[in-house]
Parts: C-alpha cells; sequence; structure tokens
C-alpha cells in the first residue's frame, strides 16, 4: 500500500468534546501525535484521560469536532475505507465477544467480515495457545482466554497497525509476559502497535516511544529516556555503609556537592537515600568512590515519576 | 463517507444473525407456537357454531388473521428490538465497526438475517394448517391460503423493520423494549380505537370516506384489509364492500403501502445510524 505520510498514525488537532457536540468537557483537546512505522508505541494516562476515546477516533468510531486523523496516510473514514480497516487490528479495552459462537466460529465470523482468509482462523488459535479450547463456545472461557481470542482476532488479516486498548487488564503475570512476546515478535515483522495503558511500570522496558495523556491533553511525548529527562525528576542513590560511617556522609555531603540541589534522607541505620539530579551524577559518583560503601545503587525515575512529575508541571 | 456497498458483508452478518435464532431454538419455538395456535383455531374456530373442522377457507383464514395481528407483530418487535442497541449495551459494537464494514452493511446484515428466522418460523408454523385445507378442499383453497401466510410475512417484515429502528433510536435496551411494547399496544391496539372513535365522535363528518385512507398508517390495518377484505365471503358477512375506497381493495395498492413499511423505517434507522 503506497501512501504519502510516513507514519503509521498521525493526529493533528484533534478535539472531541465527551457526550454531544455541544458540551463544554473535552474528552480529547488538541490532540497531536506522529506514530512512525514499525514502533511500539504506549500511550499512558489514568482512567478518562482520553486513551480509549483515542482509538475510537482513529477507528473512526467517532468523528472529531476538530483536527485531522490519518492511518497510514489516509483518513479513516475516506474512500479507502475498506483498505484502511484491514489494515487496522483493534482489541478493545472491554472487550465482548459472542458467548454462543466457539473460539474457531468467533474467528470465521470476523475473518468473513474482514475479508481474511478462514486458512488463518486456525493458525491464530494455535498462535494464542486455544487449539484445543477452539471447539468450545466462547461462553466457557476464562477472561484470560477471552483476551487472547481477542488478540488472535485482532490479528485477522496481518494488519499492519495494532490499536491493543489496555490488553493487559485481568490477565496474570505469565500471560502478561507471552503476550509481550508475541508484540515484539510482530514488532520484528514491521507490525505498528499501539497499546494504551495506566501500568506505566509494564511499559517502561518495552516501548520505544509513548505519549501521556491527561484530561484529555498530550502533556508529554517521546522516548522514556527522553521524558525522564524533560521530567527533571530526581536520580535516587541508595548508600550503605556502617552507620558511623554514614553520619560522616550525612556532615560532608551537602558541602562536596554545594550548588546541586540534593536532597538527603536515612531510611535505616545503614541505609541513606540520596536525591540530585541528573547532570551532578558524576560528581556525585567520583566523589562516593572513595567512600567505604558496603552497596550502591542507582535508581532512574520510573514512569510514574516521570508521569506525575510531568503531569504537574505547568 | 461514499463507500458502494458489499453483500458479502451483509451476507456475513445476515448468516450469524440467522444461525443464532435457528440455534437458540428461536425459529422452532415460534413455528411450534404458530403451529399450535393455527390448528386450533382452525379445528375449533367454529365450535360456537357446533362445528369442528375447517368450514370454509375464508372464515379459516379470517379467524387467523385475528390472530396473526396480536402475535405477529409482538413476535417481530420482540425480535428486533435489541439488534443494535443489545450489541452497543453488551459493548460488542465498537469491535464490529471497527472491522471494514459500513454501518448500512450492518443493519441490513441484522435485518435480513432476523427476517429469514421470522419467515421461516412463519412459514413452516403455518404448514401444517395448509396441509389440512389441502386435504379438505384441495388446490382451490391453498391459493387464498398462500396469500395469507404471505401478508403474515410482509406483516411481520413490516414491524420487524420497526423494531430495528427503535434499535437504533433507543438508548439502552430497557427503553428499546418499552418503546416495542408501546408500539404494539399503539398500532394493535389503540389505533382502530382511535380511528373508530374519531368517525363515531364527529358523525361521520370528518373526512368521509377519506378516513379510511388513515388505515394505511399502520400495517396492521393494511394486513387485516388485505386479507378479511379481500375475501368474498367474508365482505359480504361484514358488509363491508359499501365502506372501502376502491383504491384499498387494490391487492397491488396495499401491497406497495406494505412494502413501504418495510422500506421507510430501514431507511430512517439507517439514516440514524451514524457515527
Amino acid at each position: 500500500m503506497t501512501s504519502i505520510s510516513a507514519e503509521a498514525l498521525h493526529l493533528e488537532g484533534v478535539t472531541k468534546p465527551y457526550g454531544s457536540r455541544r458540551a463544554a468537557l473535552l474528552a480529547l483537546d488538541n490532540v497531536s501525535l506522529r506514530v512512525p512505522r514499525g514502533q511500539l508505541f504506549g500511550l499512558i494516562g489514568h482512567n478518562g484521560a482520553g486513551k480509549s476515546t483515542l482509538f475510537k477516533l482513529v477507528l473512526g468510531l467517532i468523528t472529531p469536532s476538530q483536527g485531522r486523523i490519518q492511518v497510514n496516510g489516509c483518513a479513516v473514514n475516506g474512500p479507502d475505507f475498506r483498505t484502511t480497516r484491514r489494515a487496522l487490528g483493534y482489541l478493545p479495552e472491554n472487550l465482548v465477544l459472542y458467548d454462543n459462537l466457539t473460539g474457531l466460529e468467533t474467528l470465521r465470523f470476523f475473518a468473513r467480515l474482514k475479508g481474511a482468509p478462514q486458512t488463518q482462523c486456525a493458525a491464530l488459535l494455535d498462535r494464542v495457545g486455544l487449539t484445543r479450547a477452539g471447539g468450545r463456545a466462547v461462553r466457557e472461557y476464562s477472561k484470560g482466554m477471552r483476551q487472547r481470542l481477542g488478540f488472535a482476532q485482532a490479528l485477522l488479516g496481518d494488519p499492519q497497525l495494532l490499536l491493543l486498548d489496555e490488553p493487559t487488564t485481568g490477565l496474570d503475570p505469565s500471560a502478561i509476559r507471552d503476550f509481550y512476546d508475541q508484540l515484539d515478535l510482530l514488532r520484528s515483522q514491521g507490525v505498528t502497535l499501539v497499546i494504551s495503558s495506566h501500568i506505566l511500570a509494564e511499559l517502561q522496558q518495552r516501548v520505544d516511544a509513548l505519549a501521556m495523556l491527561s484530561n484529555g491533553r498530550v502533556c508529554a511525548q517521546g522516548s522514556v529516556q527522553a521524558l525522564r529527562e524533560r521530567s527533571r525528576m530526581p536520580l535516587v542513590f541508595q548508600l550503605r555503609a556502617a552507620p558511623t560511617w554514614l553520619q560522616t556522609l550525612v556532615t560532608e555531603l551537602p558541602g562536596q556537592l554545594a550548588g546541586a540541589e540534593i536532597a538527603l534522607q536515612q531510611r535505616e541505620p545503614d541505609l541513606l537515600e540520596l536525591r540530585c539530579p541528573r547532570e551532578h551524577k558524576m560528581r556525585v559518583l567520583a566523589w562516593l568512590a572513595n567512600a567505604e560503601l558496603s552497596d550502591l545503587q542507582i535508581h532512574e525515575p520510573s514512569l510514574e515519576d516521570v508521569y506525575f512529575g510531568l503531569r504537574e508541571a505547568p | 463517507m461514499t463507500v458502494s456497498l458489499q453483500w458479502r458483508q451483509v451476507q456475513a452478518v445476515a448468516a450469524k444473525e440467522f444461525r443464532d435464532r435457528l440455534r437458540n431454538r428461536w425459529v422452532l419455538a415460534v413455528a411450534v407456537v404458530f403451529t399450535v395456535f393455527s390448528l386450533l383455531i382452525t379445528y375449533f374456530g367454529s365450535a360456537a357454531q357446533g362445528q369442528i373442522g375447517p368450514r370454509s377457507i375464508e372464515l379459516t383464514i379470517a379467524s387467523l388473521v385475528s390472530l396473526v395481528i396480536y402475535l405477529i407483530p409482538l413476535i417481530a418487535l420482540l425480535l428486533g428490538f435489541d439488534a443494535i442497541v443489545g450489541e452497543r449495551e453488551r459493548g460488542s459494537l465498537d469491535l464490529l465497526l471497527a472491522l471494514p464494514i459500513t454501518r448500512l452493511e450492518l443493519l441490513l446484515g441484522k435485518y435480513l438475517g432476523l427476517a429469514g428466522a421470522l419467515t421461516l418460523s412463519t412459514v413452516s408454523g403455518f404448514a401444517l394448517v395448509a396441509l389440512l385445507l389441502y386435504q379438505r378442499f384441495s388446490w382451490a383453497g391453498l391459493y387464498h391460503y398462500a396469500g395469507f401466510v404471505l401478508s403474515s410475512v410482509l406483516l411481520g417484515l413490516a414491524f420487524l423493520s420497526l423494531a430495528v429502528l427503535l434499535s437504533v433510536l433507543a438508548r439502552d435496551r430497557t427503553r428499546a423494549s418499552g418503546l416495542a411494547i408501546a408500539l404494539w399496544f399503539a398500532l394493535v391496539l389503540v389505533f382502530d380505537l382511535l380511528l373508530l372513535g374519531l368517525l363515531v365522535a364527529t358523525g361521520g363528518q370528518f373526512g368521509g370516506e377519506s378516513v379510511a385512507y388513515l388505515l394505511l398508517l399502520n400495517p396492521a390495518d393494511i394486513f387485516r384489509i388485505l386479507n378479511v377484505f379481500s375475501l368474498d365471503d367474508v365482505q359480504r358477512l361484514y358488509g363491508l364492500a359499501s365502506i372501502l375506497p376502491p383504491a384499498l381493495s387494490q391487492v397491488g395498492w396495499l401491497a406497495s403501502a406494505m412494502l413501504a413499511w418495510i422500506v421507510a423505517p430501514l431507511a430512517l434507522a439507517s439514516w440514524r445510524f451514524r457515527p
């Protein structure tokens, strides 16, 4: 498929009010996003931040009051409607399938509508580990099995862009790991993945880039590292040493690091926590090299910290 | 959005709807209800006159009409009110609409699938009586009876179309079911009473003959005219020939009105069903 735009997904100034058109509350407020092809892109925000609304807009289920949305360079409800939709896979936040159909029948039904070959259904069931359950009614499926079936449904027709809305809620840790393994595989095949979550820790190791949504606005966008730097959240050094040594550290450190905004906190008799801005990292390390420490740990700010840091930033 | 209609998509949805009703035994249940009632009416409909078994085709049909006119609208409304609002409320609608299917295709697919189920159950439900009438009156009788079955199917399709419209308009399933029952009440029970009241209250001054055309505003009345008033026997019995304007005794016009009742609500539904 040829297209003008290099982005798999491109939103420009998208605004959408809640409910009726004239409502004052905005579900999305002037949102602009670019997701390059082949990326695993995270969309984070607390519940009600606008993540699901954004997905629905991208899918063309609702229309923005302002702004433009392009999927692979095409308007989603434009003349290339069917081509655009075929290139999309969607796993909704609250997945509801037809209880009376079996797993295989479910995939067959969606495959027909999506124009995907019927032969793909069995292969996808196998891929999500549901081959044995394929002949059973979805009514009997556990939450995890439903989610896997929904994921298989999203993969019908080998879409180039996958939209996964909170796909791991309700999954156990091992299922979550399997799920991300699948995503890595897809990404290696060049599929673009947009995944939303309010569990920040889950995304930070895995995404290429992310956007943070808060109250319908994108409050930050970029790689995890770039966001860390932008958020100016301090690094945390955890120093372990004999209590007497720690006392020396507490008295000497502020003088040694004059000019840097540092904060010290004694957590335990032999554990001291030092917070300081990223730019002083090497100075601290150089000074600590001569200290008699039994252990040293450096913590980067988590995505969680960054999120709250950026959300509170003006 | 101008995307041409693909029958493949309509068929996929219709096939699922139809198969769902076969599987959950809806078709079977309705067919059994129709079979039992139609046999009872055919056999015992003239019991009051001291007779058992079908007396004449036309009187049998006249008795069946009074059953069908209550039952089929109710069944069709209950079948269809859930079509769209049910998927919306359960949360499966978004997943469907995210596929390469237009809203019109989804709507038509739903309608045709349900229409297939309704038609199958109606036709098979009236099949036993057809056999009975054939034994008794041979082919001559079946012509009228076939007309009755066909018009019953059309009546069902018209109310199904109205039900699908409600299903698009209503915000949730509860409202949709309430509206469906209200519509049944209004068209099947209240409409005729109002019309009659109007005539009597104005001493027949209001509109004169044209009042009869108001009957076209109700698919249930179109069905009644199609069956009762077009049967010579019955017309003579009720002395109706004199009061009906000529257009209303033309089957073609009546059938067209019925088709309009099928198409118009669906068209309105498709117009209202947009992002």
